[in-house]
């Protein structure tokens, strides 16, 4: 463990959940520019959040400890998740010990937290979004995997922090068939795991078309103030992954000094700064997908995960 | 050329060719799959381009022009011709008229994509040409077929490429999985157009293993199968608007029984 390590681990989950809700604001914000509304502003989820910490907390009549401990769940392992992915550094202390399948089980462990609340209320909306958030990670979880094994199979390695070292060593690598196969198949993949459209519309609250919002219908006050910001620290978290497994330069490693941390911290909020608007702007452009259509839409992100394996694996054999 | 170059742009026109494939497996809209055939069809050209480049060969190049001239632009002109060119309002993602007839839309939070732009009933026969309507097969059973037959032509060529590794070798596998998709769409699809696109899949697969695997075909022989190729999508062309002239459409399950 590096001190350099260490110090980029602890600067990158500080900028997260610092930074997580200023992201989530961002993309309403251009959402609301291009739809030609004036928008309440990039700061307003963190007013929200300071709002509803302020209020009073309700537990639903008969919810047991599994409805009060799933936010705590789900920032939890959120926060595990964005001390363990390189964004600010590969060189995090934890990246060893947790590669890409242990993130893929975080962020399991978070949704099927929510999901089990949302039964616990023993609401219809409650279980019809948790049946249909258990739905979409069932398709997402295998299209990560595959997608995950193709950026592993050249670098020899399943370890997030040293997939993103040797791209960084062999840019040749960003432009192979495989690693646009696997972009695009991981795109659709952080779409449907961060409840974005086409899968979720993340500004619905009509009962009938909402996936997440369904599930926390019940939840008032700080824990709900917890949850969103959890859910802001998955996508925030999801973007610097992504950006970071494809287009890694300025991250820090074990050898960096002060300058290369900050360095590191600027290059992945910028990253993930220009992903968020190129992701709201598409979403302008977006019609929510009907649910029966969704399984199509993963199926063929999978499908691309699959082709980008089966290039990594068969291309990239000595020729 | 050096021979990493030479790879890379063999492995990716490969590539490209197979992703336009599993294109004309997803979009069930004729007019993208049609753009998707010519997408697929300059990318078989490159092939031969490539190699021939590599190799000094001019004849390759010379054979390289004439696919891109006949399965670029040509055949995909051909059959965008079967397509009647009418504009439908809705796009892709909101699916009207496939469920027309289910009430319980879900897609509540689109105003007016549901049921605005379905198709009048009477009008229903003349939209649904521009589409291929709800296959035989859907289309996420199709994709996991897809993914399915790419890991199966991998599996069986294996002897193939380690008979002789090179780099065209290793990229043959890409061109087998295009010939089996190209089947599975010739098999699963209805219209007469869609059965089209994935003939021509199948072919461009062909050509392309050939090309992959041989080095290099003769000029003449693969203008002579080309030429096939050209006549025998001038007959389905044929047969297409007399069919759409009998039955006005193109199903092709209209065919199987005999009618008064």
């Amino acid at each position: 463990m590096s001190a350099a390590g260490a110090a980029g681990m602890v600067l990158q989950v500080a900028a997260t959940a610092a930074g997580a809700p200023l992201v989530v604001g961002g993309m309403r914000q251009v959402r609301a520019r291009l739809e030609g509304r004036a928008g309440a502003g990039w700061a307003q989820p963190w007013r929200d959040l300071r709002k509803q910490l302020g209020k009073q907390r309700i537990d639903p009549a008969g919810t047991t400890v599994v409805f009060a401990a799933a936010p705590f769940l789900l920032a939890g392992t959120s926060l595990l998740i964005a001390a363990i992915v390189p964004a600010v550094t590969t060189a995090s202390p934890l990246d060893p010990v947790g590669d890409l399948f242990a993130v893929v089980g975080l962020l399991l462990v978070g949704t099927v937290a929510l999901t089990l609340a949302g039964i616990d209320t023993g609401t219809a909306f409650g279980g019809m979004g948790a049946s249909r958030e258990v739905t979409i990670a069932a398709l997402v979880e295998p299209t990560v995997l595959v997608a995950g094994f193709a950026l592993s199979v050249p670098v020899h390695s399943s370890n997030l922090g040293e997939i993103v070292a040797a791209t960084v060593g062999d840019p040749g690598r960003v432009a192979s068939p495989a690693a646009m196969l696997a972009f695009a198949a991981l795109a659709v993949v952080v779409v449907a795991e961060t409840g974005r459209l086409p899968v979720d519309n993340p500004a619905t609250h009509l009962e009938l078309t909402m996936v997440h919002e369904a599930m926390i219908l019940e939840y008032t006050g700080p824990r709900l103030a917890l949850i969103e910001w959890a859910a802001a620290v998955r996508l925030t978290v999801l973007l610097a992954l992504l950006a970071n497994l494809f287009v890694p330069w300025g991250v820090a490693d074990a050898g960096s000094g002060t300058v290369g941390l900050l360095v590191g911290l600027l290059a992945v909020a910028g990253k993930v700064l220009v992903f968020a608007v190129v992701l709201a702007g598409v979403e302008v452009f977006l019609a929510k997908l009907r649910l029966f259509r969704v399984p199509e839409l993963l199926a063929g992100s999978f499908l691309l995960g699959l082709l980008a394996v089966t290039t990594s694996y068969f291309l990239a054999a000595p020729g | 050329m050096t021979t990493a170059a030479y790879t890379d742009l063999l492995h990716l026109a490969a590539g490209l060719q197979l992703l336009c494939a599993v294109g004309a497996v997803w979009r069930r809209q004729l007019g993208p799959s049609v753009r998707l055939l010519s997408a697929q069809g300059t990318a078989l050209a490159a092939i031969p381009f490539v190699s021939g480049l590599y190799r000094h060969e001019g004849h390759l190049v010379g054979v390289a022009l004439a696919v891109l001239v006949l399965r670029g632009g040509m055949l995909p002109w051909l059959v965008s011709r079967l397509v009647p060119t009418i504009v439908r309002p809705a796009a892709d993602w909101t699916d009207s008229g496939r469920y027309a007839g289910s009430d319980l839309d879900l897609d509540l939070d689109v105003p007016g994509s549901g049921s605005a732009m379905r198709p009048e009933p009477h009008a229903h026969d003349d939209p649904e040409e521009t589409r291929e309507p709800t296959p035989l097969v859907s289309t996420t059973v199709s994709l996991l077929l897809t993914a399915a037959l790419t890991a199966l032509a991998y599996a069986v060529s294996r002897p193939l490429v380690t008979l002789d590794p090179s780099p065209a070798t290793h990229a043959a596998p890409a061109a087998l999985a295009v010939i089996l998709i190209g089947l599975l769409v010739l098999t699963t699809r209805r219209r007469a157009v869609s059965q089209v696109i994935g003939f021509l899949t199948l072919d461009n697969g062909i050509a392309a293993l050939a090309f992959l695997l041989t080095s290099g075909v003769p000029l003449v022989v693969e203008l002579g199968a080309s030429l096939d190729l050209l006549l025998a999508v001038l007959v389905v062309a044929a047969l297409t608007g007399r069919m759409r002239v009998k039955f006005g459409g193109t199903d092709l399950g209209e065919l199987q029984e005999l009618h008064e």
